[in-house]
């Protein structure tokens, strides 16, 4: 404990905002999920239940808005104008899902508001949330325009797996009790272990080395997950990817509160791009004949 | 029309003795109402005790909060209970800086509000929070692993500014007390006189030391007021610092300072008229005072009023279709009843403090000042929850009504309130004795009345202004009360 401590920190965090802000990163994990691909079969948010710990809290707690879901699937119901006569059948197109995960934006507005710094910045570009520091004010989900995180209501942990059923939580991560807030952390377990392999063999973490639990279970590859270093600053001599390929192809950049495309097949965008979040998730928008 | 003579600030010709022994009576033993009053009071503390602890057990679920409602009535009657806490700072620092006279006989009551009403508000953050037992991570306390709290986030500020504010208006209390503990300790007996010996330390009553006490009174009224209007500004900041709709609002921190400072005064009006009744105060809680901080509570209505107006108008011209939808969401919503409640009660209600007739009649100011209070509370209901229930995100739109464990709570913080306000008016005096005889010989003299050369050096005929014996230019040398 000192002040030199802070005055560090502080020098350090003053001088990678003046500089862009990201120059320190090793890596800087995105996503890019085509809307095009989603069928709205919910493996991915059940992947996620698996993956992470995430307490099945019951159709009770569930309709009451308690639910964990990390990994949640949005349904959005087609209204196409179809003008007055038609209006009942609303429906003909189906729906549309969008899968929403924390966005782990660059400037996330969780982060400045947490008392006790539970949440912050990683040097991999991701939103952690540590829940060991947490106490549990809530602010943070109070200031996240997507809602995208989820509070321990209760404690979950004898009813969500009843024995045996604990013997199948992932040992790789932690088990949350009651008060503390949680949220997709991109699989962080498996992005460490992915890490920690490529380091001990000396090589650099190869493009899709590095699987979430909900891309690697989507059935349609709708879910793309990888480095997006390379999209930020091409100079660091980081490869291209999968998903910076997919955002350069889509146009989509970072730190712009609005994109502009140039022709109409370029579908990317991001949520709530205009509150100036900075969403490292890009979304490639349906396309659908009406 | 009625008698100007009826309506003075305070009745020039009370003898200082007479002042002591009203106020000194008060602290004597308590009649029955006041035992009632304390029953009431721990009945609804045990109502809380039950909610917390078993929302201590189970987990913040058993408030009902879900997702999205995170904050709720928690959060809504913390900003309440702040906002009383304004009061005190207004009548003792701001009109003690202006010169207003005639708050001495009430301000100490109200400053006693103020330090009580922001500890049961200091409670609620902590009640709130998922891991209570780990709320002390808040603070810089020095740690051997490093780690401070986070800066930038506003809640770090509340709990900066909370204790700030809480330390000095105690200190400034206390400090006030002085005088008035040093005639306590002279006419005290067994226990109290221990109390009061080591509280009025020392206090002789000489030159000197009323020299010394002035100045620090005024540094520390100087101290209070930015801090005053800082805190509530921060408070403030907890919703104006986010980026939801509702919440983001610019005005918000002259908004909020205003309520405080209007739900105070509304407060200040109910004690004022139960601590008169129960005390028979007509002496010194004069009709004359209480029309006069009922016209500051109508004139601070009005720019409640004001900046109410202004935020719909800003939201309205504003370019966020979120923010629209929220305040339409007010307007009409499922809240709207309470809404509508707030602004009946806080802008249509005061009009009522604008006639002398009524601001001149008890059992009116009453109703007035519990209704002005009801319509703060759900002002602040109205700044919370709205815009959790209706955000930018379409899927968490969600409306949450709070558990019994929430209203426990609420009504809990009444009653620990009202037990923290119930002992201090029995052990410490709740109007002001040096000040009001200040105010005494300050309107003799406005009187032009006839003073006698002993009556100038000692008017009441025996007692002293303050404690201990009369200052060394004093000829009369007389002990307290018992001189008369």
């Amino acid at each position: 404990m000192s002040l030199s401590n802070l005055i560090d920190d502080w020098s350090r965090y003053r001088k990678g905002r003046e500089e862009g802000g990201f120059h320190d990163y090793e890596h800087m994990w995105g996503m890019s999920i085509d809307l095009n691909k989603c069928i709205g079969c919910n493996a991915c948010s059940v992947a996620c239940y698996a993956e992470n710990n995430l307490a099945v809290v019951g159709k009770e707690k569930f309709e009451k808005g308690q639910g964990m879901h990390w990994l949640r699937l949005e349904r959005y119901w087609d209204e196409p104008d179809l003008g007055e006569e038609r209006t009942t059948e609303f429906q003909q197109h189906g729906a549309s899902f969008l899968p929403m995960m924390c966005q782990q934006c660059n400037a996330a507005t969780c982060e400045p508001v947490c008392p006790v710094a539970a949440t912050y910045h990683t040097p991999d570009g991701l939103n952690a949330q540590v829940y060991n520091r947490c106490i549990g004010s809530r602010y943070c989900s109070n200031n996240c325009p997507y809602r995208l995180r989820y509070f321990n209501f209760w404690s979950y942990y004898e009813d969500s797996w009843p024995a045996p059923l604990q013997m199948q939580l992932n040992p790789d991560i932690s088990v949350r009790d009651k008060g503390v807030m949680e949220k997709c952390t991109f699989c962080v377990q498996r992005i460490r272990t992915v890490k920690d392999t490529a380091r001990m063999e000396d090589r650099k973490v190869r493009d899709g080395e590095v699987q979430t639990a909900c891309s690697q279970t989507c059935p349609t590859g709708a879910i793309e997950f990888g480095d997006m270093l390379g999209m930020y600053d091409p100079e660091t001599g980081v490869a291209e990817t999968k998903v910076t390929r997919m955002w350069r192809k889509h146009q989509v950049e970072f730190g712009k509160t609005k994109q502009n495309k140039q022709t109409p097949d370029m579908r990317g965008y991001r949520v709530f791009e205009f509150l100036n979040t900075d969403p490292c998730v890009m979304y490639l928008d349906r396309v659908r004949e009406v | 029309m009625q008698n100007n003579e009826v309506y003075k600030d305070i009745n020039e010709d009370l003898k200082w003795a007479q002042i002591n022994k009203d106020v000194l009576k008060s602290m004597e033993n308590p009649r029955k109402g006041y035992w009632i009053s304390v029953a009431v009071c721990l009945f609804l503390i045990m109502f809380a005790v039950v909610g917390e602890v078993y929302q201590y057990q189970v987990g913040m679920g058993a408030a009902n909060l879900n997702w999205p409602h995170m904050w709720d009535l928690y959060i809504a009657t913390f900003i309440f209970w702040i906002g009383m806490s304004h009061a005190g700072t207004l009548l003792s620092a701001i009109l003690h800086i202006m010169n207003a006279d005639w708050r001495k006989p009430i301000y100490r009551f109200a400053e006693a509000m103020t330090t009580f009403s922001l500890m049961t508000a200091g409670l609620f953050p902590m009640i709130h929070l998922g891991r209570l037992w780990n709320m002390y991570w808040v603070l810089p306390y020095l740690t051997d692993r490093g780690i401070w709290p986070n800066f930038r986030s506003p809640l770090v500020w509340d709990a900066f500014a909370i204790s700030t504010y809480l330390t000095s208006s105690a200190l400034f209390l206390f400090i006030g007390m002085i005088p008035d503990l040093a005639i306590c300790r002279d006419n005290a007996r067994g226990w109290r006189k221990k109390l009061y010996t080591a509280l009025s330390l020392g206090w002789r009553g000489d030159d000197r030391q009323w020299r010394n006490f002035r100045r620090t009174y005024l540094i520390m009224a100087c101290f209070l007021i930015p801090l005053a209007v800082s805190v509530h500004s921060i408070v403030s900041s907890d919703f104006a610092m986010s980026i939801m709709p509702g919440w983001s609002v610019t005005s918000f921190p002259p908004y909020f300072v205003a309520g405080a400072l209007y739900s105070g005064c509304a407060a200040i009006i109910t004690l004022f008229i139960l601590l008169r009744y129960y005390f028979r105060w007509e002496e010194y809680m004069t009709i004359a005072i209480l029309e006069k901080t009922a016209k500051l509570t109508f004139a601070i209505a009005m720019v409640w009023t004001y900046l109410n107006l202004i935020e719909f108008a800003s939201v309205w011209y504003g370019h966020s279709a979120a923010d629209k939808e929220v305040l339409l969401a007010k307007f009409s919503g499922p809240y709207a009843p309470f809404f509508w409640g707030m602004i009946f009660c806080g802008s249509v209600v005061p009009f009522a403090l604008a006639f002398e007739k009524w601001r001149r009649h008890l059992p009116t100011m009453m109703v007035v000042s519990i209704l002005l209070n009801i319509g703060m509370w759900l002002e602040r209901w109205m700044i919370v929850t709205p815009t959790l229930s209706l955000s930018y995100h379409p899927i968490a739109h969600d409306v949450m009504w709070p558990s019994w464990v929430q209203w426990f709570i609420v009504l809990g913080s009444f009653g620990w309130f009202g037990l923290l306000f119930l002992i201090f008016v029995k052990v410490f005096p709740a109007v002001s004795m040096y000040e009001c005889k200040e105010m005494v010989l300050h309107r003799r003299e406005l009187a032009n009345k006839e003073i006698s050369p002993v009556m100038a050096n000692n008017p009441g005929g025996g007692a002293s202004i303050g404690g201990g014996s009369p200052a060394p230019g004093v000829a009369n040398k007389s002990p307290g009360v018992e001189g008369s």
